[in-house]
């Protein structure tokens, strides 16, 4: 299992946890993500640690619950941890969750310097999760959740978010 | 250096967020455009998490039952040790976006010196929210600008706010004993190294919008020993209902 780098997650945990998905964008597993730094089997009790993506997420309280119903529901105990450090970046979600991410609607983030560039310059350099097209333009530095921007395509004329940046 | 001392250094520096974080909160639904409604709410949110991240730490530090929420309500007001300027009122949008500017560039500068602190957790909860505050001095600062070189109306409102919080600047670098036991021990953040790049970066972001900065050297202070301006009380009498209310109510 090597979705992420330095995380540790414990074979026959992974069936369980790709099934707990982030509950603000529920297309996503929380593998997908990269908030799980790691799951560790101990007899029959699982050690869990996750970090927030960010510092106010509200949604790490319902994921720490789902983790624990899900491992019980599959006959372990199990304890979470909420970590901090290594903070986690957006290079931590996977190719899969970026595709799932897009499928959703929700465009992926640009590596820091075309983030820096749309956020601030008004480049045009986000893709269009409908139509593809990067004839977009911010709306608001701040989206539906502080992880997001809002967006709008001017060819489709569809808003839409863009997933920020976060290194 | 004694457990109780960290404890009052953390609240020293989460207070800010606290507070900030409450004073943001009280636009949600009610900002001049569903936009910087959100933006300012999303802010909150950023200072309410990393405010629980170091109450969660403080509370560990001080045992007793403590926990995040009895460190967040159940304090008195001379207890709460924000400075004074984040306390201040929503008094029109640019009083706000000034507000959140002038703690903004210092907020980022702190909290890239508490990454290298020698508390794990400190330096942890640092790293982690000098990425989100960085968006925050993004907004802000764009909003000094186009305050600034918009109307005429925006600019004067803008350089009114300004001038009325410059008191409020100098307060940011002042310590206490305990803060400079805890800088001592290479745990806090030495403010008064920050000073110059504080007033610099916020100088210079002034020139960019066409605004003046204020000459006064008359500074005001007092939230960081815990004597707060008169906005205190109603922040707190809202903030602290409703566990005042229902006592050790949880969610
Ligand atoms: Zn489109």
């Amino acid at each position: 299992m090597t979705v992420i780098q330095g995380v540790h997650i414990d074979e026959q945990l992974i069936p369980i946890l790709e099934k707990v998905s982030d509950p603000e964008i529920p297309v996503l597993s929380i593998l997908e993500m990269g908030v799980v730094r790691s799951a560790q089997l101990d007899k029959n009790h699982v050690y869990v640690k996750i970090t927030p993506t960010y510092s106010g997420c509200p949604a790490m309280d319902v994921i720490g619950d789902d983790i624990n119903r899900a491992l019980k529901k599959a006959g372990y105990t199990s304890e979470v941890e909420l970590v901090l450090s290594p903070a986690w970046t957006t290079d931590w979600i996977t190719p899969k969750g970026r595709a799932a991410l897009e499928n959703y609607g929700i465009a992926a983030p640009l590596n820091p310097e075309a983030d820096k560039a749309v956020l601030l310059e008004g480049k045009r350099l986000v893709s269009c999760p409908q139509c593809s097209s990067k004839n977009t333009r911010m709306v608001s530095q701040f989206g539906s959740t502080a992880c997001k921007a809002q967006f709008q395509c001017d060819d489709c004329l569809e808003p839409f978010d863009y997933f920020k940046c976060l290194k | 250096m004694m457990k109780e001392e960290l404890y009052e250094y953390i609240l020293g520096v989460a207070d800010n967020s606290l507070i900030l974080g409450q004073r943001l909160g009280e636009l949600c639904g009610h900002g001049p455009s569903l936009e910087t409604d959100i933006a300012c709410t999303n802010i909150s949110l950023d200072l309410f998490g990393q405010t629980r991240s170091y109450f969660q730490y403080a509370a560990k530090l001080i045992g007793n039952d403590a926990t995040e929420d009895t460190v967040a309500f159940l304090r008195t007001e001379r207890e709460y040790r924000n400075v004074l300027l984040v306390e201040q009122p929503n008094t029109d949008f640019a009083y706000t976006i000034a507000r959140q500017f002038l703690f903004d560039v210092f907020h980022f500068l702190f909290l890239d010196q508490l990454k290298n602190s020698n508390d794990l957790n400190l330096s942890a909860i640092a790293n982690k929210a000098i990425k989100e505050v960085s968006y925050h001095q993004r907004f802000s600062t764009d909003w000094i600008k186009r305050l600034g070189d918009g109307t005429p109306e925006s600019a004067q409102r803008i350089q009114a706010a300004i001038d009325d919080l410059w008191r409020y600047t100098d307060e940011l670098f002042h310590t206490s004993n305990i803060d400079d036991k805890i800088i001592e021990a290479g745990i806090g953040v030495n403010l008064s190294e920050l000073k110059d790049p504080y007033y610099s970066r916020v100088i210079q972001v002034l020139e960019e919008s066409k605004l003046v900065t204020p000459e006064s050297k008359w500074f005001q202070k007092g939230g960081k020993a815990g004597v707060h301006t008169e906005h205190m009380g109603y922040i707190l009498s809202d903030m602290q209902y409703m566990q005042r209310t229902f006592p050790n109510m949880t969610w």
